[in-house]
């Protein structure tokens, strides 16, 4: 008697609504565990991470701020990703768009330039991003370059390209050669929705693009034409969708997307231009995107959810005194479960008896 | 008028209370630091975690520590500083100068918190800076290293050009040309404080283009390895690195913040705490060089005297007349010697240096 993954005739819709839910309890248990061998009480833990930061307002702000990037690229990416088209530099959109929105802020600094100065900067930022992005999908439609490869490595040109900026023509003159601008101006600043608080209006701004993106393809043909070229690339062309075409569309939104994300966290949390402003949140954004299932309602909660776990792993770290590394291991595990799981949504399990005549296979 | 006035200050000492209540839960005065790296970094944040250990031992039960490890210095620093805050931490370390601005802007929020942000320039009334003169170490190696090099190369791992950084070359070369006046200095700017595969990157190259003793200013034992695999005397930085080049390491400007964090947290208890800038050197044990090793006792001799006289404020590395790069005597703005201000904020490379600084 042994045990086979076997695929099924069609996808489980059960499975794939329940799936999710299965990756956290396992992750739960396991980490129980965990944190047993440990020697930390593993409901206090898990009180910490999940519990503790939902029951206060500050933290429940800091989720919104720590999600408000994540969702944001998470939406574009999807309809890279919907459409078959492997955006994996994100961050370097990210990158280039807090840089082409910090050129106003810095050019303006000083002047009495006024409140055209903020709108500006997030219209250039996503510009910025859309057309950082649109690199790589033309590569790939014109010369068949993949795209997962270039646009990955135009990161570290973005990276590098920031870093050269804040380190010579944009150093803060008054900053003793660290590498930085100088702060930003109040109109070149994202304003905060709460006095004395960090949730900003980018909060708002990620939701306004979670509706559209929901709207975009539960509502439009554009949105259908994505859907199904990723899905059924034939049936796409039969159709009349040109792939192509819809290749440099997605890029480009997904692009812009990164882009504003990138001007919003520097002009809001950050309040000037450095190295460093993004701890991954490009990459972190491919595991929202999966993680919420490709849904933009699924992103806008995954990226909540991922947050969550940031913000619990801090207060982890000073109520239980648990090492972060217990909290990356936390992240990896439920992203392990989350892929696991899924498989069964395509795959089923099943006990195969084997007959005694017929030796047994290898598989 | 009056009137309104007591009202506001009523509410606002009422406000100042319900927050102050949340805080102070517990009797037990409330410790935070914020670290750059892991603490198993060997290095720099490493330093920082010995000394919070050795908080502990000193107080016992009369404080409690926590420490967030590996907080980015981008938009996540201000939310962990608050977090410590709102856990009840009363006096709260930031040991990285990338958390100046995040510190200040928590400072300004919770007045009645203490700061202590290491290496930075900006201050508040709750909100102390603390940092070394670590330049002294760098003018003893300088020395070391001129009486060690046979070719007169040596091999310099820079990690930003700050004035830190920056002045820590210049001791370097000015220790160095006390004793040979022709010494040369080869920089590969690694950009990173942490990084082990490009600083050891850094040491491969800078022996192959014929330094012979190399000295680092990033964080990680990496290029202390790589000298060691090729027999070439070194310098350790932050911390004792003899472990990872037993036969090579000559000495390390060790980061001994033990001292200074046992006196402000004493000062906390008392009640005594005010913000204050300090920079600390040789004498206020605010580091301290790892015992000479792997080199002759003429030089081991030298070493010694020259921090005798440094320590004892006989000697100072930045005496003047200082000669930049290009030949100009710069202004003697501390007396016989650079000032504090002039050293804080050094920009330029003295002569001897035939290196151009990045994004100058």
């Amino acid at each position: 008697m042994y045990l086979v993954l076997e695929k099924r005739a069609e996808r489980s819709h059960t499975i794939a609504l329940v799936s999710p839910l299965v990756a956290i309890g396992l992750t739960i248990v396991t980490m129980s565990i965990l944190f047993a061998i440990i020697g930390k009480n593993p409901v206090a833990a898990l009180d910490a991470y999940f519990i503790a930061p939902l029951t206060d307002s500050y933290s429940l702000q800091e989720i919104a701020v720590k999600a408000t990037p994540l969702v944001l690229i998470a939406i574009g990416l999807s309809l890279c990703y919907l459409a078959n088209a492997w955006n994996i530099g994100a961050e370097g959109q990210f990158l280039i768009g807090a840089v082409a929105g910090s050129w106003i802020a810095v050019k303006t600094q000083g002047t009495d330039a006024g409140y055209w100065v903020l709108p500006a900067m997030l219209l250039l930022g996503a510009a910025a991003g859309a057309l950082y992005g649109l690199i790589p999908a033309i590569c790939k439609v014109r010369f068949g370059a993949s795209e997962i490869l270039t646009s990955l490595m135009l990161v570290y040109v973005a990276d590098l390209f920031l870093d050269y900026l804040v380190r010579g023509p944009w150093r803060d003159p008054a900053g003793f050669n660290f590498p930085t601008t100088a702060d930003f101006d109040p109109v070149a600043t994202v304003p905060v929705l709460i006095e004395g608080s960090r949730l900003h209006l980018g909060a708002v701004i990620a939701l306004v693009v979670v509706a559209a993106a929901s709207v975009l393809l539960g509502r439009t043909i554009k949105g259908f034409e994505i859907r199904v070229v990723g899905a059924a690339p034939r049936a796409a062309r039969f159709g009349g969708f040109n792939s192509n075409h819809l290749i440099l569309l997605t890029f480009a939104i997904s692009g812009g997307l990164a882009g504003l994300a990138g001007i919003i966290e520097v002009a809001g949390p950050v309040g000037h231009l450095q190295p460093g402003i993004s701890p991954g949140y490009g990459f972190t954004a491919i595991i929202v995107a999966f993680l919420g299932r490709l849904n933009p309602i699924g992103i806008l909660i995954a990226g909540l959810f991922l947050a969550l776990t940031f913000i619990g792993g801090e207060q982890a770290q000073i109520t239980m005194k648990i090492p972060l590394d217990v909290t990356k291991v936390f992240q990896g595990l439920l992203l392990f479960y989350v892929l696991a799981c899924d498989s069964l949504i395509l795959y089923r399990f099943r006990l195969i008896f084997p007959s005694r005549q017929v030796p047994r296979g290898t598989g | 008028m009056r009137k309104r006035t007591f009202l506001a200050a009523a509410t606002a000492l009422f406000l100042a209370g319900s927050i102050g209540s949340t805080a102070w839960a517990a009797d037990k005065l409330k410790v935070g630091f914020i670290y750059l790296g892991p603490v198993g970094d060997l290095g720099w944040t490493y330093q920082h975690e010995l000394a919070r250990q050795a908080l502990v031992k000193e107080f016992g039960d009369k404080i409690e520590t926590t420490y967030l490890e590996n907080v980015p210095e981008g938009p996540d620093a201000e939310r962990a500083i608050e977090q410590l805050v709102r856990a009840g931490n009363k006096l709260i370390f930031t040991t990285s100068f990338g958390y100046m601005d995040p510190t200040l802007k928590v400072a300004k929020k919770y007045p009645n918190v203490h700061f202590e942000h290491c290496s930075g320039y900006k201050r508040d009334k709750n909100m102390a800076t603390y940092s070394s003169r670590w330049y002294q170490g760098r003018f003893i190696q300088g020395q070391i290293a001129a009486k060690m090099s046979k070719d007169g190369v040596l091999g310099y791992i820079g990690s930003f050009p700050i004035p830190e950084v920056i002045s820590g070359i210049n001791a370097t070369m000015l220790g160095a040309q006390t004793v040979n006046p022709n010494i040369k200095v080869k920089i590969i700017w690694a950009n990173t404080w942490f990084d082990p595969g490009k600083e050891a990157d850094a040491a491969k190259a800078l022996l192959d283009q014929g330094a012979d003793v190399i000295m680092q200013h990033t964080d990680s034992p990496a290029a202390m390895q790589i000298a060691s695999e090729r027999g070439k005397p070194a310098f350790g930085q932050d911390s004792e690195m003899i472990k990872f080049g037993p036969k090579v390491q000559l000495t390390s400007v060790m980061d001994t913040w033990a001292p200074y964090y046992i006196s402000r947290v004493k000062a906390e208890l008392d009640g005594t705490w005010k913000s204050e800038d300090t920079w600390g050197g040789l004498d206020t044990k605010m580091f301290q060089m790892a015992p000479y090793t792997n080199m002759p006792d003429d030089v081991k001799k030298m070493a010694e005297e020259t921090q005798a006289a440094i320590t004892g404020g006989k000697l100072q590395p930045f005496k003047c007349p200082v000669v930049d790069q290009d030949g100009k005597t710069v202004p003697c703005e501390g007396g016989d010697h650079l000032s504090d201000k002039q050293i804080l904020s050094m920009n330029f490379y003295v002569k001897g240096v035939d290196d151009k600084m990045p994004g100058k």
